[in-house]
């Protein structure tokens, strides 16, 4: 069963490292967001230190959202995943492959890249420090939950806004807390339990992401 | 049949034996719902004395507090429909989760709405971004989003497997408006009726409260069931009984 997920693992970030471009695609689009930002609102460092935590989150957010389709479409379209379906290894573990790949090829990006944006928007070292933290657990949660409404909308017409309107609101939590502990650093109040809250999250949606994207997968392919 | 078994109760899961059911019920809800509006709006709008703090916009929470416990109510229901679906493959546990949808994002929507208009002369603000107001916004797009799900998948049996999925990761969200209200330190007040205390409010305001209530209630079911009569015929418009019903020539 592990030998299959680590398998499944292995291909999946092998195929995005030979197929770069979908992976820097996204993750200039996570810095072309965030430049915006200034160019829309002006240049005023103390403002954009302001809004800072938000931008970078809802950028995250956004750009992780981008990359989502491709979770499952792929292997939908030449038949593997149906494959996958059809193992004799459970599916959610299999699936919980996909979305760490996913997560590791269009997530842990966005983490390593967040600091020099922040530095970009005046954020000062402490800020820096959660801001890295909180995305760190936060992108995990994106991935996971995306990955049901990757699963749901496999193969429909017009998925790629659909998916928009299915996942935003449940990455709503995520966005609060994740940028909320940044915020309350930058205001001195320590963003500590802001990050513990994203945690439980984080390990409340690593139980049922998987299970429930497989579901999803399963009623996708009869 | 005896009306205690089994059997005579499961024969109302067959969507061609509710179908007259629910036409048979339609008035009675409907006709409920028009008359507890009329009583409890006359209540409400000219009997009630006015709040001595808020002046007369506070007669708008007889319309706020009712759509939004019916916004909460009808997506739990909705979901609990909709599991079943999805666990016992019932086809009409499959259409009232579908019938029910508009109805909770049409109070859902209300709610926000009345919500706003009561903001403005109370907190100065028709919007606020607080967590009751923020989490009853992503039901209203949970529902969206389970409309448009459903919306987008041409087979009918995908369709409703699939948004009883969405459905079902939604439902996490209820509890979280719910207990915003205690969990936050937010600008909506707290509940003014508890089960275990008193209410904190004169008892015409209550009693008028929950005539409007219930009043909600039973539009929401008399509404849901014609909904769901409609959709009957849609999907069963290939069998014999709904030929037979409507005269087509096969």
């Amino acid at each position: 069963m592990w030998a299959a997920a680590r398998i499944v693992l292995w291909r999946d970030v092998l195929l995005a490292v030979r197929r770069q471009s979908e992976v820097v695609t996204s993750l200039f689009f996570f810095i072309l967001v965030v430049t915006l930002f200034p160019l829309g609102v002006g240049p005023d460092i103390e403002m954009l230190r302001i809004i800072a935590p938000g931008v970078v989150w809802v950028a995250a957010l956004l750009a992780s959202m981008l990359a989502l389709n491709r979770m499952f479409s792929g292997d939908y379209v030449d038949g593997s995943l149906e494959q996958m379906v059809l193992a004799a290894q459970p599916l959610p573990v299999l699936v919980f492959s996909k979305i760490l790949a996913h997560w590791l090829v269009s997530g842990l990006p966005l983490v390593v890249m967040a600091p020099v944006l922040g530095l970009q928007l005046g954020m000062d070292s402490d800020s820096l420090r959660v801001l890295v933290i909180s995305l760190l657990i936060g992108t995990p949660v994106l991935s996971l939950i995306g990955a049901v409404g990757a699963a749901l909308t496999l193969g429909l017409r017009g998925g790629g806004v659909l998916i928009s309107l299915l996942v935003l609101p449940l990455y709503i939590p995520v966005l609060i807390f994740g940028a909320g502990a940044v915020e309350a650093t930058q205001a001195g109040l320590g963003g500590d339990s802001h990050l513990y809250l994203l945690g439980a999250i984080c390990v409340f949606s690593l139980l049922l992401g998987p299970w429930a994207s497989s579901a999803a997968l399963r009623i996708a392919m009869e | 049949m005896s009306i205690l078994s089994k059997e005579f109760w499961l024969q109302f899961s067959s969507p061609k034996t509710f179908y007259p059911v629910a036409g048979r019920m339609i008035p009675w809800f409907a006709g409920g719902a028009i008359l507890l509006t009329l009583v409890g709006l006359y209540i409400g709008l000219l009997a009630a004395p006015t709040d001595f703090q808020q002046g007369d916009a506070y007669r708008i929470i007889y319309i706020h507090v009712p759509a939004a416990w019916m916004s909460m109510f009808i997506y739990i229901v909705m979901s609990v429909y909709a599991g079943m679906g999805l666990v016992l493959n019932a086809r009409l546990s499959n259409m009232m989760a579908t019938a029910l949808a508009p109805t909770g994002a049409m109070f859902a929507f209300l709610a926000l709405w009345t919500g706003a208009l009561w903001g403005r002369p109370t907190w100065g603000a028709y919007w606020v971004w607080d967590a009751r107001l923020t989490s009853q916004l992503i039901l209203l797009f949970l529902y969206l989003g389970y409309i448009a799900l459903q919306a987008a998948i041409d087979d009918p049996r995908r369709a409703y497997r699939a948004s009883a999925v969405l459905a079902l990761v939604g439902v996490i969200n209820v509890p979280i408006i719910y207990f915003s209200v205690q969990w936050w330190n937010t600008l909506h007040q707290g509940s003014s009726i508890n089960i275990s205390q008193a209410p904190k409010m004169a008892s015409i305001m209550l009693t008028t409260m929950l005539i409007m209530s219930l009043a909600a209630w039973l539009y929401a079911i008399a509404i849901a069931l014609f909904r769901v009569r409609v959709i009957i015929l849609e999907r069963e418009r290939h069998s014999d009984w709904v030929r037979d019903l409507v005269g087509a020539r096969p």
